[in-house]
């Protein structure tokens, strides 16, 4: 498997959403090949021929009845919200200034 | 019966006497409050304690059964939920900074079955942060520390809910396990908890890790306590697409049958020998002696693929948390940081995440990320389902040959606090002997098997298959009266008395 | 990039040169009652954040439970469609953060959708069908309303910050995937505009959802490239995304036709990306190119279990299917003898529903044609409503017909008592009887009529008899006029001609 660097954390980072200081990109690329070595095991007994398992008991057709339920009410959807205006969500500008 | 004599017995115990109007159920729940307020300052079990409410609860149940209401067996007898577990009205945090302050608006399902059963929920339990962790010290809120040491970790991720059992602070509490989180605590802590079959326990509540790994389960100081809370809180729901539809088991009937003539357990191979310390295998092998003794037959059995489901474990555990974590994004709940340059959704989230985020967490998001990510989805998560399928298929062999299946839980008494904090790997192999019934789905149970290195509490990990969590109530609650008659009593009664609280 | 600048090619050399090729993908959002994944209600307008539950919401600890009533409807579209139902199929999860979306994924189907390889015959405004291949299609849910705020045009550039309603977030939706629409040439803006108006049409008749463009309840996302010759590899594309109309629809390709073909004519290469119509311009611009957008880490959504429909709902659901609208128009245009010219001019009208129901009611068919496609299209125009908007029913008309037919009344008075109908007077029959416009056929109310008519025009009588039967005219004028228009026109000339002792 590729080494993982610097570049692959941050990227990796970006893609999660998450910022990472200057410290913390060095300290998890540090640790992420070694990490990802002892997973990559998996790959030695994972055959073409081994069906894959998603679900532990195997289960289908779990469907619900198409009928309203109980829902919060707006004051219950925005108790929590960091910040609402007009019984909406508000959420910083989504596009930054080019 | 002092207060202080009732708080150390069982929850079943408890449940008698309360029955029997001996004590009140505000007698009872003040006296665990009373308790954690006398120990938890140190202990640190807690992150929220809902007096207030517990006792509101408390008191209507007695008014109910002054009434002569009926009442389920364990009305009144308190319980503590990991902080995992989604409380209407009481803060749910999952020990992160990023949604300290929460107050959910709704009740998990198995919250919805504690309240109508009447029982008083004294709190939220510490536990690593999204129980992610073997040890609590990644609680964003400060670690919980053993009762039988304080310089020791009390497991994890559910290390709160252990410790508060262990310490007497509630005779019942709710855990939830994705790779060892309610049995390995219990080992350490010398309690006893179970990891129902998946699905067994509905997860709609549960603050989701893994989903296909997680399920909710008991922690308790004795296997006829768990087995009650078990039957509590089990139950199809229609609200979990993967609850399962299955009758709930006679748990209670099978821990008290205390009969294991003819059963055969199996010794699992890959399970025992240098990875396990001595005193740990050998409270193990102890163990089956005296269920040997006790008629039944044991067996040793080859899992050989159980050498793989750490790596498999450790690919698609962190990947679903990958996932469940993206909505923790500071846009409809929780904490939002902004940043002074430009704040715009995209950076608001990354600052909120970065900061609201501890490092296992972080580390966790990034390997999920990398394991699911264009290129490496088939070598990474691909390859961790396939070997889940191997990891069940070693189970139901060695079920073709016996009932149940046994191994040490953990492989060490508790470690010391802060010695593999910096050593993800280190800390990821204490799960190496819990993680294959989470990637198979079937039920296991931790109970103490004596004290081992330093004197501290070993566990014996007893599994089962899928839908089989009777057997594991009927081996364990066996075992538990051999063992219990050995010592003389119960483990826990050789736990420090911590009583005065902090003292250090 | 200098797209914005590409000089725009006119529209037929731009086709003369190169050939289009189209893919388009349909959102269609379902009729339900609740939401894909809970039991929220699924209503167009409500109060902004009360259509949630902590589900739809995404509150942590929530799950997903399939809609089965939406899994059913996805199947009569994909049968509609004439494809495969699978018999096995998932949802996965498709990542990416965005402030509408309440997990930060979406729940969709990756590799594994409900239906795939079906087709559907589109016919153009001349009658020419055009076969489109169906790829897939699949359920997932919607996301959330964004509402920009502070720029001035209420568009997200230059918005301060944005505001979220999340009552549309977990709509059910099915999307539509075409394969390459190749060999359209000139008409592909018609093909695109045509083919959505083909499933809208069906998606109505299947009773699925009610279609409304206007509000969003279909959203076509247009997908356009060019290439020099039909031999050649296909070109990059633009997907033009959520166009909202007919009209917009036939507009884009149209634009981006020009756009692309001026790119090419400069020997410049098309970007591949996401781009937004302007309804006030004409035109589309391009979207943000998002550099980690491609990167969806799709996996097998872990909270929910596969859909496996069995053969035998499938084909319960396919012999429930309603007719379909192109087997209808076929069934109808045989029923009916109308001519393609005829049944295309119906179908443009809007009015094949409203003529099949007066047939239903009595009238003929040409009849029925030529009261929607005559006075009462002209009423409309006039109105500037739609036909079915008009306050006349299909069984008011055949009434009306009726009455014709039966020589109640003649054409004339029909036109009349139809606009009474219109005024909302009541049914034809009954506006007849009372303002009496019943013609006239009794024969001493005509002959006395006739006979004053023979009197006050001697001359003209004259001329009858001496040959001339054509002025016979000249008295029916008078005497229709005595009967205020009600007198039965034929009687009147047989009585003339009667008396006057002539042949017709
Ligand atoms: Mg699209
Ligand atoms: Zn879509």
């Amino acid at each position: 498997m590729p080494s993982i660097g610097r570049d692959d954390v941050a990227r990796l980072a970006d893609l999660a959403r998450i910022q990472l200081t200057d410290e913390e990109v060095d300290r998890l690329s540090g640790e992420f090949d070694a990490i990802m070595d002892a997973v990559a095991s998996v790959s030695e007994v994972a055959t073409a021929d081994v069906p894959a398992t998603s679900h532990p008991i195997p289960m289908t057709n779990v469907y619900r009845e198409d009928v309203v339920t109980d829902t919060l009410t707006q004051e219950q959807a925005l108790a929590a919200a960091p910040q609402a205006e007009d019984g909406r969500f508000a959420v910083p500008q989504i596009l930054g200034e080019e | 019966m002092t207060s202080t004599d009732i708080l150390r017995t069982s929850a079943a115990s408890q449940a008698a006497a309360l029955a029997a109007g001996e004590i009140s159920s505000a007698e009872l729940t003040a006296a665990h409050l009373d308790r954690i307020d006398a120990v938890d300052g140190d202990l640190h079990a807690f992150l929220h304690v809902s007096r207030d409410e517990a006792l509101t609860t408390a008191r209507d149940v007695d008014t109910r059964r002054a009434a002569g209401e009926e009442l389920h067996p364990l009305a009144g007898v308190p319980v503590a939920v990991k902080d995992v577990v989604v409380t209407e009205g009481i803060p749910t945090t999952a020990a992160s900074k990023i949604l300290e302050g929460w107050v959910p608006p709704y009740d998990a399902t198995l919250v919805e079955k504690l309240r109508a059963a009447g029982l008083p929920i004294l709190g939220k339990t510490n536990m690593d942060e999204f129980a992610m962790g073997s040890s609590t010290e990644n609680s964003a809120f400060g670690l919980t520390r053993n009762p039988w040491d304080r310089e020791r970790i009390p497991g994890g991720s559910g290390g709160g809910s252990a410790a508060a059992v262990g310490a007497f602070e509630a005779p019942l509490a709710i855990g939830t396990d994705t790779g060892g989180s309610i049995r390995q605590p219990a080992s350490v802590t010398g309690t006893v908890g179970v990891k129902p079959t998946y699905g067994s326990v509905s997860r709609y509540g549960l603050i989701a890790m893994a989903s296909s790994l997680d399920q909710a389960g008991p922690v308790t100081r004795t296997v006829a306590d768990a087995a009650l809370l078990h039957e509590l809180i089990a139950g199809h729901d229609a609200r979990d697409s993967t609850s399962l539809t299955d009758p709930v088991g006679a748990y209670a009937a099978a821990a008290g049958r205390k009969d294991v003539k003819g059963l055969r357990i199996g010794v699992i191979e890959q399970l025992e020998g240098e990875a396990f310390a001595p005193e740990v295998s050998a409270r193990f092998t102890e163990s089956l002696s005296l269920l040997e003794q006790a008629g039944a037959e044991i067996v040793r059995v080859s899992c050989p693929n159980f050498g793989y489901a750490l790596g498999a474990y450790y690919l698609i555990m962190p990947s679903e948390a990958s996932s469940n974590l993206a909505k923790f994004d500071g846009m409809r709940f929780g904490l939002r940081v902004v940043p002074e340059e430009s704040p715009t959704a995209e950076s608001v989230m990354k600052a909120t995440r970065g900061q609201g985020f501890g490092d296992e967490v972080k580390r966790r998001i990034l390997l999920g990320t990398y394991a699911l990510s264009a290129g490496y989805y088939d070598a990474y998560y691909g390859s961790a389902q396939k070997v889940r399928t191997l990891v069940q298929r070693d189970f139901a062999s060695a079920f073709e040959k016996v009932d149940v299946l046994a191994s040490p839980t953990a492989p060490t008494v508790a470690f010391r606090l802060g010695e593999k904090v910096d050593d993800p790997l280190a800390m990821y192999a204490n799960d190496i002997a819990t993680i294959p019934a989470n990637l198979a789905g079937v039920p296991g149970i931790s109970l103490p098997s004596g004290l081992a290195e330093d004197g501290l509490p070993a566990g014996i990990q007893f599994l089962a298959p899928a839908r089989g969590d009777e057997r594991l109530y009927q081996v364990g609650g066996a075992l538990e009266a051999l063992l219990e008659d050995s010592w003389g009593g119960p483990l826990l009664d050789r736990a420090p008395d911590l009583a005065g609280g902090a003292d250090r | 990039m200098t797209t914005t600048t590409t000089e725009l090619v006119d529209y037929d050399d731009a086709t003369d040169r190169y050939d289009p090729v189209l893919g388009i993908e349909v959102h269609v959002e379902l009729g339900t009652a609740t939401k894909m994944f809970d039991g929220a209600p699924n209503i167009f307008a409500a109060e902004p954040n009360t259509a949630i539950t902590p589900v739809s919401l995404g509150l942590p600890g929530s799950l997903p439970v399939v809609n089965g009533t939406a899994v059913e409807y996805a199947i009569r579209i994909g049968l509609a469609l004439n494809c495969s139902i699978a018999e096995t199929c998932r949802f996965a999860r498709k990542q990416y953060f965005y402030p509408d979306l309440t997990k930060n994924f979406q729940t969709s189907q990756y590799d594994e959708p409900i239906a795939f390889d079906g087709w559907v015959d589109v016919e153009l405004e001349d009658g020419e069908i055009v076969r489109v291949e169906i790829e897939r299609a699949h359920m997932e849910e919607d996301a959330g309303k964004n509402t920009h705020v502070g720029g001035a045009t209420g568009r997200i550039q230059g918005a301060t910050h944005s505001l979220v309603d999340y009552n549309r977030a977990g709509v059910p939706l099915v999307e539509i995937v075409t394969r390459p629409i190749e060999g359209t040439g000139k008409r592909a803006p018609e093909v695109a505009a045509a083919y959505v108006r083909t499933l809208r049409d069906i998606f109505r008749t299947l009773d699925v959802s009610e279609a409304r463009m206007e509000r969003g309840n279909v959203r076509a996302d247009v997908n356009v490239s060019l290439r020099p010759t039909p031999e050649s590899p296909l070109g990059t594309r633009t997907e033009t995304k959520n166009v909202n109309s007919f009209r917009a629809i036939d507009r884009t390709v149209h634009f981006e036709i020009s756009r692309q073909a001026g790119i090419l004519d400069a020997g410049g290469t098309v970007i591949q990306e996401t781009r937004h119509f302007h309804e006030d311009t004409g035109s589309t611009s391009s979207g943000r190119v998002k550099s980690d957008a491609e990167d969806y880490r799709y996996f097998p959504e872990p909270d929910l279990v596969p859909v496996a429909p069995s053969r035998e709902w499938v084909e319960e659901i396919r012999n429930a299917l309603p007719e379909l609208p192109a087997a209808r128009r076929r069934r109808l245009l045989g029923e009916w003898g109308f001519s393609d010219l005829e049944m295309r001019d119906v179908q443009n009208a809007g009015a094949l529903d409203l003529i099949e129901q007066t047939v239903a009611a009595g009238a003929s068919a040409q009849s029925a044609r030529k009261w929607w496609m005559g006075e009462l299209a002209r009423v409309a125009r006039e109105q500037e409503v739609e036909l079915e908007e008009l306050t006349v029913t299909p069984a008011q008309i055949a009434e009306l017909q009726g009455l014709v037919d039966g020589k109640k009344i003649n054409d004339k008075i029909a036109r009349k008592v139809l606009g009474s109908v219109l005024e909302g007077e009541g049914d034809p029959a009954a506006i007849v009887e009372a303002e009496g416009l019943a013609v006239v056929s009794d024969d001493s109310v005509l002959t006395a009529a006739v006979d004053q008519a023979i009197a006050d025009n001697p001359d003209v009588v004259a001329k009858i008899q001496g040959g001339k039967v054509q002025a016979i005219g000249a008295l029916i004028g008078p005497i229709m006029k005595a009967t205020r228009g009600q007198a039965d026109a034929g009687r009147v000339r047989e009585i003339i001609m009667e008396k006057l002792g002539v042949q017709g």
